[in-house]
């Protein structure tokens, strides 16, 4: 495959993952929580190389994981001992990642950690960075953490497909009916800290969150169902990186930033033209039925 | 044999108490009715008992267990501003997770559940909405869907909050007939309710609660001026009403 097939790969890769995870937290009103965990991740990522002391896939994902559903946990204690949520949020958020950006200074001259490229990603890179073994190389390591995410986030969407769904729409009535809601939320916590850690190569962790939101906010202007809404996102995520790719390629600009200013682009569009809930056509309807009423 | 009781609950909200001390037992079979001003702590009594609160202290039995292994006799139709009706769902899907302990972990639900559901639907007169987005049914339709829920879950023992509130007359009475149908059936149905004027007929029993339990017992010995007025406190402007109905009664 060529450079430029990698590239778009894996832009493809992360609109997918963050576009149908992220969709979940959209219509949980807890879009606030994504762009919390898209910032203490770079902690679990720090904390995975003090550990094992390399920028290995596997426990760099084991890291995220386990301090994005601590920011969760976080989040919530403060929560019910008191303070608004989205004051909690701000609380958690910034200390963690400010742990994490004090940590990266001690290890910044061992291993290329900057933050930032933690911040911004370089997707153009990530066709460099191979997964090799015993020489033979495989692809590039970005590829292959959103590829299992994907499979992963996938796998656990459909295993608990009527729980999330219950429990988003209705949380007390899913708690009473045995609904494991509090397994459900840290799960949810995971799956995004999992998709965020795996496109933090490609896209960093400020226009993740990008992805993550504005997809699934913007399926939610097109569509009524559930599921429609899910594998909506998802191709508004797909769909965004590609013409992202090719904006940044016509203008020579920064490939993820342009993927993130597609879905707002891509939102735009729906706000104001979605035959449901478009700005526009709602206007023109309106104005229709008043003719209609007036001519009556 | 007491489908319900509650002993000793209290709970608090930030150091605030909103329950003090609340116990009552409620026999099988029975309509009761949970009355109190606004703020009495009904809802909190409600969610409390279903275990959605974390409770100061007391404990709760249904059917003379723990209420922790009894969940799935347990049905609940919430207030209705308690959920999101923006939620990407339509009026059938809401009916399903009423049937969530049949279908089980893991399953999609299978014709027989569905058939059951669309019959819940027909029975609150909304077999024409199944495939209606919840946000576009108007409060009454959105009230019967939950009462579908409810009645999907098959349940013992209901608990519903404010099932009567901002709907027309005809919703109402079909709630009535829905909870009458019920206890024919020998289910026991506990009922936040707002309009003093309907107490009479609609419960056997009645909890007058501010805060505290005010009155518990047969609506004809609790229902009086008295026991209003010391729920109320006295200020309510309405109450002057409600005497001529409560003096019919005793
Ligand atoms: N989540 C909460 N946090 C803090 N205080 C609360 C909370 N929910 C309720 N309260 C307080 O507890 C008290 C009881 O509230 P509750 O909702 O149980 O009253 P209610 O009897 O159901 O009232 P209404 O008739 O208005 O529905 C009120 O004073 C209310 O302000
Ligand atoms: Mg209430």
């Amino acid at each position: 495959m060529t450079y430029t097939m990698w590239i778009i790969l894996t832009g493809c890769l992360v609109g997918l993952t963050c576009g149908v995870t992220g969709s979940i937290l959209v219509l949980r009103k807890m879009s606030m929580i994504a762009d919390a965990i898209s910032h203490t991740v770079l902690l679990g990522i720090v904390g995975a190389f003090f550990v094992t002391q390399s920028l290995n896939g596997v426990p760099m994902l084991i890291g995220a994981g386990v301090v994005g559903i601590l920011t969760a946990l976080f989040v919530e204690m403060l929560h019910s001992s008191g303070v608004q949520s989205d004051a909690a949020i701000g609380i958690v958020f910034t200390s963690l990642f400010a742990l994490g950006v004090v940590l990266i200074s001690f290890i910044g001259d061992q291993v290329h950690l900057d933050v930032q490229h933690a911040l911004m990603g370089e997707i153009a890179f990530v066709p460099w960075d191979t997964l090799s073994i015993n020489g033979v190389s495989y692809g590039p390591i970005a590829v292959w953490m959103l590829g299992a995410v994907l499979i992963i986030n996938l796998l656990l969407i459909t295993l608990f497909y009527k729980e999330i769904k219950m429990s988003t729409f209705d949380a007390q009535f899913a708690t009473l009916i045995g609904v494991p809601v509090v397994f459900i939320h840290y799960l949810l916590m995971t799956m995004v800290s999992l998709s965020t850690v795996a496109s933090f190569d490609s896209v960093g962790a400020i226009l993740v969150v990008a992805m993550l939101i504005v997809p699934g906010a913007t399926a939610y202007l097109l569509t009524d169902r559930f599921l429609i809404l899910l594998i909506l996102s998802g191709v508004i995520g797909v769909v965004s990186a590609l013409m992202g790719y090719w904006f940044a390629v016509s203008f020579n600009v920064s490939i993820a930033g342009s993927m993130a200013v597609a879905t707002g682009v891509l939102f735009l569009v729906a706000f104001l033209f979605s035959p449901k809930h478009g700005v526009i056509l709602r206007k023109w309807r309106n104005k229709i039925e008043e003719n209609v009423q007036q001519s009556a | 044999m007491y489908a319900l009781s509650v002993k000793d609950i209290s709970v608090t909200y930030d150091k605030q108490l909103a329950l003090e001390d609340v116990s009552f037992a409620v026999p099988e079979g029975s309509i009761t009715g949970i009355i109190g001003p606004n703020g009495a702590g009904k809802s909190t009594l409600i969610k409390s008992i279903l275990q959605l609160l974390p409770t100061l202290s007391g404990n709760v039995e249904v059917f003379h267990k723990p209420i922790k292994s009894q969940k799935k006799i347990i049905g609940y139709v919430p207030q209705r501003s308690e959920v999101d009706w923006d939620f990407p769902t339509n009026a059938l899907d809401v009916v399903l997770m009423g049937r969530y302990n049949h279908i089980g972990l893991f399953k999609r639900a299978n014709k027989k559940e569905v058939t059951w559901a669309k019959t819940c639907l027909e029975k609150v007169g909304m077999q024409d909405y199944a495939t209606r987005q919840i946000s576009q049914l108007s409060g009454g339709q959105q009230q019967r869907v939950f009462l579908a829920r409810a009645m999907a879950q098959d349940a013992k023992v209901y608990f519903m909050d404010e099932p009567f509130a901002g709907v027309d007359a005809s919703t109402e009475k079909a709630i009535i007939q829905l909870m009458k149908e019920w206890k024919a059936e020998g289910k026991t149905v506990l009922v936040v309710h707002h309009d003093l004027q309907t107490v009479n007929d609609y419960f056997d029993h009645v909890l007058l609660l501010n805060k505290s339990p005010i009155a518990y017992g047969e609506t004809q010995t609790v229902f009086t001026l008295d026991n209003l007025e010391q729920a109320y406190g006295g200020k309510i402007a309405f109450l002057q009403k409600a005497p001529a109905t409560v003096k019919e009664s005793t």
